[in-house]
């Protein structure tokens, strides 16, 4: 990449209160709701199955099962939209996308927590 | 000082934040600050126009004579690109044009060459439809038909056939200033460009959209 566009993506990155999580770890993204000129926040809590991207263009995806339903949600990480970002649990995983949790449900897709050494 | 437009290049494409948190893909363009060589008028050349540089780092030797006598009558450094460019009010010889000449909304028109893609069939360059790929066909991008037989016993002119596709001067109209960062000499231009990263661009107000 330029070293100009380096420039351009870190200047772009206007926020540093996001914390380190990665695949397997469960978070809770709390986002910012337009309702008509109001404004809310909605938790979307679930296990984060993919990051990708770099820069500004880093997305990442949430997994949730919500009433017995697969749920994935993907976000820009430096969304404006994004209020807040806490970290539940590391999971302990060995993969860096954990598609393979799509086939899986009830206790098969289970994630093992991370000990801290 | 009101010139109208600004040679820059293609520095690649990414995505900003709206305010309301909608991702914009945008063009960024290191444009400028670029010189101005020569001022044409309507009593000598018939138009009146500004000929604009882009300020580069350039060997004196890559520059031939007739341009070197160009620069040093108008007293300014060597440049390789050169463009014309209306403007209005009152220019100066030497004046330097930069990027914030432009603001956030502006609409414009964005001149450049497109990616040169090489000799391509009719399918991929005048966009033919071909024909089926099985069933005991034997016609897949063949260009087919390409006129009657004894009359009139040539090929039409402008027939579309296949060829050199790509590395042509485009124009994209009504493009939108996303972001000005004049520190930098960057212009974020929403949407996408003509030509690959270090293309020559040049960045005008747009001549039929409006402004603002």
């Amino acid at each position: 990449m330029p070293e100009i566009m380096k420039l351009v993506e870190s200047a772009e990155i206007k926020r540093t209160d996001i914390p380190a999580f990665g695949p397997g770890d469960t978070i809770k993204v709390h986002v910012k709701v337009k309702e008509g000129d109001k404004e809310r926040i909605q938790v979307f809590q679930g296990v984060v199955i993919s990051r990708k991207g770099g820069g500004t263009r880093q997305m990442f995806t949430v997994r949730k099962i919500s009433g017995g339903i697969g749920v994935e949600r993907m976000f820009p990480l430096y969304s404006p939209t994004i209020d807040k970002i806490e970290v539940e649990r590391h999971g302990r995983v060995r993969r860096a996308k954990l598609y393979y949790l799509r086939d899986l449900r009830g206790k098969a897709a289970r994630i093992e927590e991370k000990r801290p050494k | 000082m009101a010139i109208e437009g600004i040679i820059g290049k293609k520095v690649g494409m990414t995505q900003v934040f709206a305010e309301d948190g909608a991702l914009i893909p945008v063009t960024v363009i290191q444009a400028g600050p670029c010189l101005v060589v020569q001022k044409k008028t309507s009593e000598k050349d018939g138009y009146d126009a500004v000929q604009i540089g882009l300020v580069e780092k350039i060997s004196n030797r890559r520059v031939t004579s007739a341009r070197r006598g160009h620069f040093e009558k108008a007293g300014v450094q060597p440049l390789r690109t050169l463009a014309e460019v209306p403007y209005s009010g009152d220019v100066n010889i030497g004046d330097r044009v930069q990027v914030d000449l432009f603001k956030a909304g502006d609409a414009i028109d964005v001149v450049g060459q497109s990616k040169g893609k090489g000799f391509q069939g009719v399918v991929r360059r005048h966009g033919f439809g071909g024909g089926r790929e099985s069933h005991g066909s034997m016609f897949h991008r063949a260009p087919g038909s390409i006129g009657a037989s004894a009359f009139p016993s040539r090929v039409m002119k402008g027939m579309r056939m296949g060829g050199r596709m790509g590395g042509d001067q485009v124009t994209v109209k009504n493009l939108r200033v996303a972001k000005v960062d004049a520190e930098n000499n960057l212009l974020y231009i929403r949407g996408a460009v003509p030509g690959g990263r270090n293309g020559l661009v040049f960045v005008q107000f747009s001549k039929n959209g409006k402004r603002g």
